[in-house]
């Protein structure tokens, strides 16, 4: 059994996020919504979102809330045109190794399992060229 | 004079630092008691209160500052607004006395932060021997740290950075610089939290928070008060002579939230909300901004600095570096910003912040601002805001 960390990754056939597009004006979010917080329409479908973007900001953090493990990169990615929120994985921490602009792809690795051997899964996005 | 407009007639802020002798209330009251003296009035003549103190986790911090200060029995706002929580107490009572349900009141934001480290976080919801989807979102954990950074630091970091894949031009040391200016501008700031001049490679060597931000390029968290009391036209005309002279003319005063646009609920855009709401203050106002003499804005983070340079069109669009570069924002610059030493040195008592920006104007407006004073200034902006996001801007102007 596994269980993804957040509801819009789903894992097969092969790992991606899934947004929560509203039919009326096509705008996209992660997680319910009652209305669409640009039209105010109620009807959302869900759509795959693009598993490889561009880097378009990040932050290296060094200090963190406990129970954080640092340094890790934070970045937001635009997946073809929609933007994502993740740590960017199996890249140096430091300026010299990410940089804006850099194109990456969605990958997943294992959370741990939980009391009754459920494994949860975790995404991040790696660089597509090392 | 006319109409309809409000003005402030007394204002003052507590010395940002370290306050562990005195309680959230009575810090809040230091800075009320100094406001009314400022003023010349006493509580039996203001007819309103908002209140705000974001972090304290008391309730009703306006009926606690009453019972320090004065119970009238008139009707108190509490407000919280993130980091625009005193620019909202401000806006309150302006609106009540615009709507005119009082000629006179009193608006006060107090935070108790010195030591609080990062902000955020708060106890676990989730079941660790049962992995369970909770929230919207159906996470079975924290995403902190997993998914991106829910953390102030890396989101600001983020927003310097996203300016910079944009238009170009920004970099590690760029940031620094900006910090270095500011810390510059405290050392004449004897209220701040820390007046110490920092070398560019001190700020760049000290502890890295979130690149591209080190410590002393975060705002300080610090124990602090302000507060303001705002009169009508109408009343002010009844006033004393040295009332009326001293009096701040409010040109404008603009609340906005975060309009909807891509990618804003992943990375917060504080940039649209924040352009919206110098416009409507410009226009409001009947100023452009080559008539600012002094501009304090929210430099939470000196990447946000940065960015607000661009929002609060000081600069043409994409122009920010070569604002910066121009040395226009430094004190004897064309467009002095942050003089105050802003909030990475006088520091950010969370509530207290959208009235002491406030504060640091009317202050410069009034020609009261000693060592620091910006001569001959006649119009000021400040600016705060808040993740979620809320973005205040207010507009003074010197009595003519």
């Amino acid at each position: 059994m596994t269980v993804p960390i957040i509801s819009a990754l789903a894992l097969e056939p092969e790992p991606h996020l899934v947004a929560n597009e509203c039919r009326a004006c096509g705008a996209r979010f992660f997680g319910r919504r009652a209305a669409c917080a640009q039209c105010f329409a109620q009807d959302f479908h869900q759509v795959p979102v693009a598993t490889t973007g561009e880097v378009v900001a990040f932050t290296i953090v060094a200090f963190a809330m406990p129970g954080v493990p640092t340094p890790y990169v934070a970045a937001t990615i635009d997946c073809g045109g929609t933007r994502v929120q993740a740590n960017l994985l199996d890249v140096e921490p430091s300026p010299e190794h990410v940089h804006v602009g850099q194109q990456v792809r969605l990958t997943t690795y294992s959370l741990g399992t939980d009391s009754h051997g459920t494994e949860a899964i975790g995404f991040g996005f790696t660089p597509l060229e090392k | 004079m006319s109409s309809g407009d409000v003005w402030v007639l007394g204002i003052t802020m507590t010395k940002f630092g370290k306050r562990p002798d005195v309680e959230t209330d009575e810090l809040a009251a230091e800075a009320a008691l100094g406001a009314l003296k400022d003023a010349g009035v006493t509580m039996a003549d203001i007819g309103v209160l908002a209140a705000g103190n974001l972090m304290g986790g008391a309730l009703g911090i306006g009926q606690q500052v009453q019972k320090q200060i004065g119970q009238t029995g008139i009707p108190v706002f509490n407000v919280s607004n993130a980091c625009a929580t005193g620019a909202t107490a401000l806006r309150t009572v302006m609106m009540a006395i615009k709507a005119g349900e009082a000629d006179m009141g009193l608006a006060v934001g107090v935070e108790k932060l010195s030591g609080a480290g990062l902000l955020g976080g708060g106890a676990s919801k989730y079941d660790k021997e049962t992995w369970t989807p909770r929230g919207t979102d159906g996470a079975i954990m924290e995403l902190d740290g997993r998914v991106g950074t829910a953390g102030m630091p890396g989101t600001f970091s983020q927003v310097g950075m996203e300016y910079g894949h944009k238009y170009g031009g920004v970099s590690f040391e760029l940031f620094a610089r900006i910090s270095e200016k500011n810390h510059a501008h405290s050392t004449l700031n004897p209220l701040a939290a820390y007046s110490k001049a920092m070398p560019l490679e001190m700020i760049m060597n000290d502890i890295m928070i979130a690149y591209p931000n080190t410590r002393p390029m975060c705002s300080a968290n610090c124990d602090g008060a302000a507060a303001a009391v705002l009169v009508s036209d109408a009343k002010l005309k009844t006033l004393d002579p040295d009332q009326r002279r001293r009096a701040v003319k409010i040109s404008a005063s603009v609340l906005t939230s975060d309009p909807y646009d891509e990618g804003c609920q992943v990375l917060p855009n504080i940039n649209t909300l924040t352009r919206r709401a110098a416009q409507q203050a410009y226009e409001q106002a009947g100023v452009s901004p080559t008539d600012l003499d002094l501009v304090e804005l929210h430099d939470c983070f000196a990447t946000a600095e940065l960015v607000h340079y661009d929002n609060l069109m000081l600069c043409p669009d994409g122009g920010a570096v070569d604002f910066f570069e121009s040395g226009a924002p430094f004190r004897d610059g064309s467009l002095p910003v942050n003089v105050s030493g802003g909030l990475q040195s006088k520091g950010h008592p969370i509530a207290a912040t959208g009235i002491a920006n406030v504060w640091e104007i009317c202050h410069h407006l009034r020609g009261e601002a000693g060592d620091r004073q910006i001569e001959g200034a006649r119009v000021g902006l400040a600016h705060v805001i808040g993740l979620g996001s809320a973005c205040g801007v207010h507009i003074l102007e010197k009595a003519s």
